[in-house]
């Protein structure tokens, strides 16, 4: 028997282990998650979003949605045929909500990641070197950004760079990190001080290898909560940049439907069936991220739980 | 040497960051509006189409054939004695502009805030105090749907309702106009009415849940529980040793919500047309108004940074323990 022919059942590797930790810690987690019923109300009510908006093309006929191409008359109220009404171009609410559903969740979750990954990177990096001058610098410019008036700031920024999907995700990306970037510091700095990092340091790991192995996988759930709970914010401030006219004129969201309605005379005239829908989709698939980031968030922070 | 309870240092520091963090916002400003797309007169041009000559003309004017630091070296001098420039839509003076404007921002944002502070406070006391009765729950709840509610959105639903359909209020602008005396008072607030509802709901929640969670720290610590063993009543506890002590963090939070009404209400005085910055910034992003943007940003950032400034300093004297940090 030749001495490298050791079997995985008797001398299980390393990373088998860790495999297996991170399996029994996602079960412990997942237990937790499901005991509420919060959390699993707003997982349920984004699954399903998610799946409305992925199958939204298989189902809309584009032509429903081209102004010249549309199917109904000018702002039609609710009827058999068009369950919400029209638009002023005769377009089906409910077909426009069901596209809709696609940039709103899009841009919200890709400017969360941006905003996290940005913050999670200053983050980190202020809270490993703590107490030194790249902290006092990062943490100088956290402390501005949270300063700073971010709808102004974004504004500034969306009207210079001009309205499109990428320049939304950017510009909330741009102004949304500061606060993860905060939590993510202070748990990166008790983390530094644990003796297992103490001792990677004297077995001779670098920086890098010890952000990598030690500092992220302590961080992530911090980090994942953040990201559930920014997609709210981020979902937030697409409208408000959309009703204020800064969104991309070529796509169709939620925010820009209210924004057309807005300045199509929805308020003056009536038409409540364009304006509240649109509204509505925004707060509950906000509450459903807000709900489920909140109960990550005691998932993962055990102190949390008696609140 | 000391200021009351605080060391000079502590004072000289937080003036010092403050400083700072506006020459930041000043660096911004500039490289923003100026580097980043072209300059003033490149998009002047873009939306006026002048002669060659013309811009040659108005890049004198601006300053632009110089170089980049004597550019910036002007600007910095120009914002600090006040002359920010003219509006490309109006023509008049920026300060002109936003200076009418102050006032009715100031009446709306700084009421509907106060409002705000009063209830999501109060109401975050008795729901941290009564820790998972039915008011605290429902105002979670309540708190947690307001927070996921388009503050522009909730603004147009009360106006399509109650400007609309029931006709109680107004449906837009500061005054109908013609009153005088008594009658514009009580005119101007039916006007207020509203956007102020608005405002008030959409801030409330955070108020409501800083307090409440701070209510819940302060309430497990050893000096209420020996208030407790003491024997002192229930009312007392709670108003003499937990409240004073839980308003701490959400003081700060005040004092900064304050800074953030110059620049708060964008997009609720845009639906209400409300004559204030808000709607002054949203007209400035359609007509691509620079000059008046980049005042903008300026001044609400100042507003910001001096509210934050306010808040430390008096943190300071109401906390000594923050000296420390």
């Amino acid at each position: 028997m030749s001495a490298d022919a050791t079997t995985p059942e008797l001398a299980p590797s390393p990373r088998h282990f860790a495999r297996r930790r991170r399996k029994d810690a996602f079960i412990r987690y997942w237990a937790i998650f499901r005991h509420s019923r919060q959390a699993m109300a707003g997982l349920v009510i984004l699954v399903v979003i998610s799946a409305v908006a992925l199958v939204a093309p298989l189902i809309v006929n584009p032509e429903d949605l081209d102004p010249a191409t549309a199917p109904g008359l000018p702002v039609e109220p609710p009827s058999s045929q068009w369950w919400l009404g029209t638009d002023n171009f005769g377009r089906p609410v409910l077909q426009l909500l069901l596209v809709g559903s696609r940039v709103s969740l899009i841009v919200g979750i890709a400017a969360s990641i941006g905003a996290v990954f940005i913050g999670a990177t200053i983050g980190m990096a202020a809270g490993y070197y703590g107490g030194t001058k790249i902290d006092k610098v990062l943490n100088a410019l956290i402390d501005w950004f949270l300063v700073i008036p971010w709808l102004v700031l974004a504004i500034a920024l969306a009207a210079i760079l001009g309205p499109s999907l990428v320049v939304i995700i950017a510009v909330i990306a741009v102004t949304s990190w500061p606060l993860t970037a905060r939590l993510v510091r202070a748990q990166t700095l008790s983390v530094r001080k644990r003796p297992y990092v103490e001792r990677g340091r004297v077995l001779g790991a670098s920086d890098l290898t010890i952000i990598r192995r030690h500092v992220l996988p302590n961080v992530f759930p911090v980090i994942f909560a953040n990201t559930v709970l920014t997609v709210a914010i981020a979902i937030l401030s697409e409208t408000t940049l959309s009703i204020l006219g800064l969104g991309d004129p070529n796509s169709i969201s939620w925010g820009r439907i209210i924004e057309e309605a807005f300045s199509g005379g929805a308020l003056v005239n009536g038409y409540w069936w364009w304006i509240l829908p649109p509204g509505v989709c925004i707060v509950v698939v906000t509450l459903a991220f807000t709900m489920c980031g909140y109960a990550l968030d005691e998932v993962f922070n055990p102190n949390l739980r008696k609140r | 040497m000391r200021i009351g309870s605080l060391s000079l240092s502590y004072v000289a520091r937080k003036l010092g960051w403050a400083a700072l963090t506006l020459f930041f916002v000043l660096t911004v400003n500039f490289f923003l509006f100026r580097v980043m797309p072209g300059d003033p007169v490149a998009l002047l041009a873009r939306s006026q189409r002048l002669t060659p000559e013309a811009v040659a003309e108005q890049k004198a004017l601006y300053g632009l054939d110089q170089p980049m630091l004597q550019q910036f070296l002007t600007y910095l001098w120009q914002t600090l004695t006040g002359h920010l420039g003219s509006s490309l839509v109006s023509g008049q003076p920026v300060t002109r502009v936003i200076g009418g404007r102050v006032w009715p921002t100031v009446l709306l944002v700084g009421t509907g805030t106060t409002l705000a502070i009063l209830v999501g406070v109060l109401a975050g006391i008795r729901a941290g105090w009564f820790r998972g009765t039915r008011f605290d729950r429902g105002s979670l709840y309540g708190s947690m749907l307001l927070y996921s509610t388009p503050e522009g959105w909730l603004g147009m639903l009360l106006l399509i309702v109650f400007a609309g359909s029931l006709a109680w209020f107004p449906s837009g602008g500061l005054s109908s106009g013609g009153e005088t005396g008594l009658g514009s008072v009580t005119d101007v607030l039916s006007h207020l009415a509203l956007p102020v509802a608005t405002l008030a709901l959409s801030y409330v929640g955070q108020f409501l849940i800083v307090m409440r969670s701070s209510m819940l720290d302060v309430k497990d610590e050893d000096f209420v529980t020996v208030g407790r063993a003491v024997g002192l009543p229930d009312r007392l506890v709670r108003r003499r040793l937990v409240v004073p002590n839980a308003i701490l963090p959400s003081f700060t939070l005040i004092v900064l919500s304050f800074g953030f009404v110059l620049g708060g209400a964008i997009v609720i005085e845009t639906v209400y047309s409300w004559p204030g910055i808000g709607q002054l910034t949203y007209r400035a992003i359609e007509s691509q108004d620079y000059p008046v943007l980049q005042a903008v940003f300026l001044l609400t950032s100042a507003a910001v940074i001096v509210a934050n400034l306010v808040a430390d300093i008096a943190y300071g004297f109401l906390d000594p323990r923050i000296e420390e940090v």
